[in-house]
Order: structure tokens, then sequence, then C-alpha cells
């Protein structure tokens, strides 16, 4: 048996700088950088700090800074929404409302808060007024683990990371089916069984596909991920072996059906459903559903990219090698600097999946349920079961021979450049050069075409919505 | 300007200070989890309506959840919530959604299933307890009990038992889930049989043109 992977060592290390530190030891400061710039420097508190203020800065944390960000995040997302689908349409979407219609949401939010909030004669009022808490609380907990930093996460040592937020967007599905049956409606009711059904058949997809990724880093920790793919866009897990950047793509659409995204929103599909479970819910109480939805959204965007796509590292490793360099020389402004700088990429990288997400809600039709359920279990499952197969069998047979594995050199670091590699290496090295390639190209592609449709807007705009050149049916009939 | 921080007076001196012991903490923490499996259990017990009742138990299972995060079992706490609040407690509200008729079923047993599920009750408590207190030396061992370690229990290692110490339970019980999917796959195909071909099922395109 091989001693301890890198992974494993990298994970051991990280424990050994954090510290562990846990409700029943005493308190050691310095558990992430805020805290020890806050308590360390400013406090004067010297490494023993009580118990009593660092619940109090945890609080703090949560109430001022989390539950804030998944708000304006959810009503960002909500405009960025109705922006896309515009211009999908060739309309213009929200622009009343502030510049570019960018306080929209706040008007709508306004408007639901002023809403009366209603409960059905016959509904369940107990499990009625509940299903809508039910659905919203446990998306906070999933920002437990979120990676935004390689110090900027809020609890750094949950060794079970990405295991956590699965279980937790787990939970969030009850909120959804007690909301459909509580209702005591049958469109209502009818949503929440298509909503049982598909999460808990696309949680299977979706487990396999993160444990692809998860085995070839070796460690469930996000903080740990972070710092594995920190080497540039080579040592992105997506990048590694084909059998990740595979489970890329099934995570992806595992991950649509699992925050009921269009093509699977069938738990609220408008065209038969009314509008599924949440039917007879008004005022805030609905926007509850949608304040979860969009939290939901964010959040696995935020583990497809700390898990595949190289969490809060930029492509040329330049944010892991000045967080390496700042930890060594002890300067915390610059790792301040450094974090920032990550918590913007993780961010934008969330954002991105979550705008991918939007796109193909405008652009796909919905399929049925039927159709559905055979894509995951007889479509999605067999073929996160072949990558799973395929990655064990490529981390015995190429990744475990090579001693000293290219997968986490930086380019900036020039001692990594010292080590002769050896068998199998060079497959692992050619892999991971083909798949960034691809991924680069993949990227300058849709970057180029969308800089180009930006820049011949006003043309192909004016051609799609002038008069003079829609042709209807049978206008020639007429003449 | 890191000189000019570091060389205020330290603020600290300033502050109240606040002894909360990290026993106490622990203690409240434990209160809480406890009071809200405790309480939500009672309730799964006292009320009539299904679906509350499985209410009540997402409740009881998310603080036990909660209870296994104290112990440090942060693995155990997240599969608690995977297989018991989100997979088993699922498949429960589904399983009653489709067999119920009346939009609240309520549950009402009869008495003697009442006084039976009490005995039985109190039966595996005293039993329980009976094992618990004569097999390791009475209440000296729960004083005397190790408290659970302040580190949790590393992930790498807990897979490399499961895969390497413990390799033939952990099989053996893939292997009881592989004989309840075929048990369940010949189920469903079994059912599938007995019912009425769907009249929509050969229905060929000049079918449905005709029926037009």
């Amino acid at each position: 048996m091989p001693q301890l992977p890198d992974a494993q060592l990298l994970d051991r290390a990280m424990r050994a700088r954090y510290g562990f530190c846990r409700m029943g030891s005493v308190s050691v400061a310095g558990n992430s950088l805020v805290e020890s710039i806050l308590f360390n420097r400013l406090l004067g508190m010297h490494g023993r700090v009580p118990l009593a203020y660092e619940l109090i800065y945890e609080f703090v944390i949560a109430a001022a800074v989390v539950v804030p960000f998944v708000l304006t995040l959810a009503m960002m997302c909500i405009w960025m929404e109705r922006k896309v689908a515009g211009h999908m349409q060739s309309r213009i979407g929200p622009n009343r409302v502030g510049p570019i219609g960018l306080l929209q949401s706040m008007a709508d939010g306004i408007k639901l808060i002023l809403k009366e909030d209603l409960c059905p004669d016959a509904a369940d009022s107990l499990l009625f007024r509940l299903a809508p808490y039910l659905a919203f609380a446990p998306v906070f907990a999933a920002f437990l683990a979120m990676p935004f930093g390689p110090e900027f996460t809020f609890e750094p040592r949950l060794s079970v990371g990405v295991f956590w937020v699965l279980a937790i967007l787990s939970v969030e599905v009850m909120g959804v089916i007690l909301a459909g049956w509580s209702s005591n409606n049958k469109w209502s009711v009818y949503g929440a069984m298509r909503e049982a059904c598909q999460m808990v058949s696309y949680e299977i997809p979706l487990g396999l596909s993160i444990l692809v990724g998860v085995m070839s880093a070796g460690t469930l920790n996000l903080v740990t991920l972070g710092n594995l793919q920190s080497g540039g866009i080579h040592t992105w897990l997506v990048c590694r072996n084909p059998f990740c950047f595979a489970a890329f793509f099934i995570y992806f659409i595992a991950s649509l059906a699992s925050t009921k995204r269009a093509p699977f929103d069938l738990p609220e599909s408008e065209s038969e459903l009314v509008a599924g479970y949440h039917t007879e819910y008004s005022g805030m109480r609905f926007a509850f559903f949608f304040f979860a939805d969009y939290a939901a959204m964010f959040v696995v965007g935020g583990i497809q990219a700390g898990l595949f796509f190289g969490s809060w590292n930029d492509p040329l490793g330049l944010v892991g090698y000045f967080h390496q360099r700042f930890i060594t020389n002890g300067n915390q402004i610059g790792l301040l600097i450094v974090n920032l700088v990550a918590a913007n990429i993780f961010i934008s990288k969330a954002m991105l999946i979550i705008f991918l997400q939007m796109w193909l809600r405008w652009t796909l039709p919905r399929p049925r349920i039927d159709q559905v359920l055979y894509a995951c279990v007889k479509v999605l499952l067999p073929l996160s079961c072949v990558l799973l197969l395929g990655a064990a069998a490529w981390g015995l047979l190429i990744e475990s021979r090579s001693g000293v594995p290219w997968v986490d050199y930086n380019p900036w670091k020039f001692a990594d450049w010292q080590h002769t590699p050896e068998g199998g290496a060079l497959a692992g090295l050619v892999t991971q050069i083909i798949l960034s390639l691809v991924i680069i190209t993949s990227f300058t592609a849709v970057l180029g075409w969308v800089g180009y449709a930006a820049m011949n807007a006003g043309t192909v705009k004016k051609r799609l919505t002038d008069p003079a050149n829609i042709v209807m049916p049978g206008r020639a009939a007429h003449q | 300007m890191t000189h000019a921080i570091a060389s205020l007076p330290p603020l600290a001196m300033a502050l109240p200070t606040l002894n909360l012991s990290p026993d106490l903490l622990q203690t409240i923490l434990f209160a809480i989890f406890a009071a809200l499996t405790g309480g939500s259990a009672i309730m799964l017990v006292a009320t009539k309506n299904i679906v509350r009742m499985a209410v009540a138990l997402l409740m009881t299972l998310l603080g036990i959840g909660g209870l296994y995060f104290l112990l440090n079992a942060e693995f155990l706490a997240a599969v608690q919530l995977v297989v018991y609040a989100g997979g088993t407690l699922i498949l429960i509200v589904f399983g009653v959604m489709l067999t119920s008729n009346s939009p609240f079923s309520r549950f009402e047993p009869s008495l003697l299933e009442k006084t039976l599920a009490i005995l039985a009750a109190i039966i595996l408590l005293a039993s329980l307890l009976a094992a618990i207190l004569s097999a390791t030396g009475g209440e000296a061992a729960f004083a005397n009990a190790a408290l659970p370690s302040d580190q949790p229990y590393p992930m790498d290692a807990l897979g490399q038992a499961l895969l390497g110490d413990y390799l033939l339970p952990f099989e053996l019980s893939s292997v009881l889930l592989l004989v309840v999917m075929i048990g369940a796959a010949f189920l469903a195909k079994g059912r599938r049989r007995e019912t009425p071909a769907d009249p929509f099922v050969n229905l060929t395109a000049n079918d449905t043109k005709a029926a037009r």
C-alpha cells in the first residue's frame, strides 16, 4: 500500500496550520485570517481569545455577511435571469427601476412584502407556514463549507465539506414536498411528487460524479481541494484526467435537476401545473422559495467551481503562488488581498455556471417526467458508474506510478521543475495539457462569439425586430 | 501600516471579560439539540396526522445530527442527513402521497395496539438499560468513560478502515442493498404485467389521425 498521497499530506499540513479547535477544546486564535487580524492585531489578544468573543464573532459573520450575501445574490440572480431571458427573446428585459433595471428585484421584494400572506382554508396551516422556512434555512447551512478563498471559508476544517453540502441540499427537498402536500391542491401535490422522485433519483448521478472528482483529489474538504488546484489551469480537476472532465458535465446536468432548473423544472412547470408546489403561496412566503432556489443554484455552482473548476484559483496559478509566498513571509495584508482576489474569482466562476444554467433554461424545451427519469436511470447513472471505474483505473495505472505527479506543478515555482518524472507521469502530463487546451479553446470560442454578437448587436436586433423582415405565414396568399 | 496597528495599546484591556467555558457552551448546545430531539419525538408520537409525523421525525433526525456534530462525528452527521432526513423520510412522505386517499390521512390505532406498543417500548427500554448497566460495570463506567476526542475522526482513516479492516461487513451490506434493489425491480415489473394494457401505447400515427 502506498504511503500517504500528496493530497493527504497536504490535508495534514492544513490541519497542522489551522489547528483543530472544536467546541470542546480551548479556543486558539487564528482560525481564519480575518479573525487573527481582528483579535491579535486590533484587539491585542495575542493568541488567547475568549470563547465568548469567538462565538460573537461567528454570529456577527453569519448575520452580517452570509445572510445579506445570500439575499443580495438571489436578488441579482433574479434580475440577471430576467435580463438573460429578455435578450434571448429579443426583448430588453427590466429597464425601468434603477440603472438598466438593477433595482427591479428590490421593487418586487417591496411589493411581495406588502402583499397579504394568504393561507388556503383547506390547507394544513401549520405545515403550510413551516414549509418555506424548511426550504430556505438549509441552504444557509451549505455556506458553512463554501470556499470563497483559502482563508475566507466559514469553517475551513469541515472534513466532510462536499458531502455536507450534498446532505444539506437533500434536506432542502423536504420543504418543497411539504409545501406541495400541505397546500391541499392537486397541482401542488403533483409538483411535490415530481420533485420527490426527480430529486431522489438525480442524487445518485450527482453523488457519483462528485465521487469521481473527490477520488482523483483524495479529499472532501473544499479548502484542501482549492489548495490542490492552485497550480494553474492544468492542475484543475477538470483537466487532470478525462474521467473528471466527463464527470464535470454529468455533475452539471444532475445539478440542474437537483435545483429544479429548466429543462428539469417539472415540479413547477407552468404549462401543466399552474406553478407546481408554490401555486398557493403569496407574499413573502412565495419569495422565500425563490431565495432558496437561487441560493441553491449558487451553492451547486460553487461546488462545481470548487471541486472541478479550480476553486478560487486563476488559470495562471498566480493566486496559489502568492498565497504560499505570503504564508511563508507572514505578510497578513498581502494574504488579505490575495483572499479578496480569490473570493472574487470564486464568485465569478459560480456566477458563470449560474449564467450557463439560465442560458439552458431559455434555450431548451421541457421534457416529460418519464423522459427525465429515463435520462437519469438509463443514461446518466450508467455513465457515471463507468466514469467512476475509469477514474479508479486512472488513479491506479497512471497517477500512482508517477513518483512525482505533474498534477501539482505550479509554473511559478521553479523548484518543481527539477524533479524527474517517472513512468506514467508523461501520460498524465499530456492529458492535462490536452484537456487544458480544450477548455481554453472552448472558453475563448464562447467569449469570442459573445463579443462578436455584442459588437453586431445593433444590426442583429434590427434584423430580428424589423417588421419588414418578418414573414407572416399566409400573408402572400391573401395578397 | 502594520507597525502602526501593532503599536496601538491593546484594546483587549478595555473589553469586558465574558467567561464562557467550553464545557458550559457544550452543555448549552447539548440541551438545545436534546430538546429538539426529545420534543419532536414526543410530537411524533402525540400527533395523528401522518405528514406532521414525518415533519416531527425530520426534526428528530436533525437533532440527532446536531448531537453527532457535538461528538465531533462530522461524517456520521452528514450521513444522518443524507440517508435518513434526505432519503428515507422523503420516501416515507412519497409513499403517503401515493397511497392515501384523503387529503389529511390520519393514523388512529386501536386501544389494543396502543397497549402493545407501550408494553414493547417499556420492555425495550428496560432491557437496553439492564444490558448497558450490567455490561460495562454499572454507573461508574459512565463517570469514567472517555470523553470524545477534540479532533474529528479523519476521513481518510475512515475510508481506509471501511475498505481495509472492515471490508467483509462493508461488502456484505452492499450485497444486501443489491438484493433489495433486485427485489424492488422484480416487484415493480410484476405489478406492471397485471395492469390492463395502456390504450395509448399501441396507437399509430393513423390512429391519432382517425381520432381527430
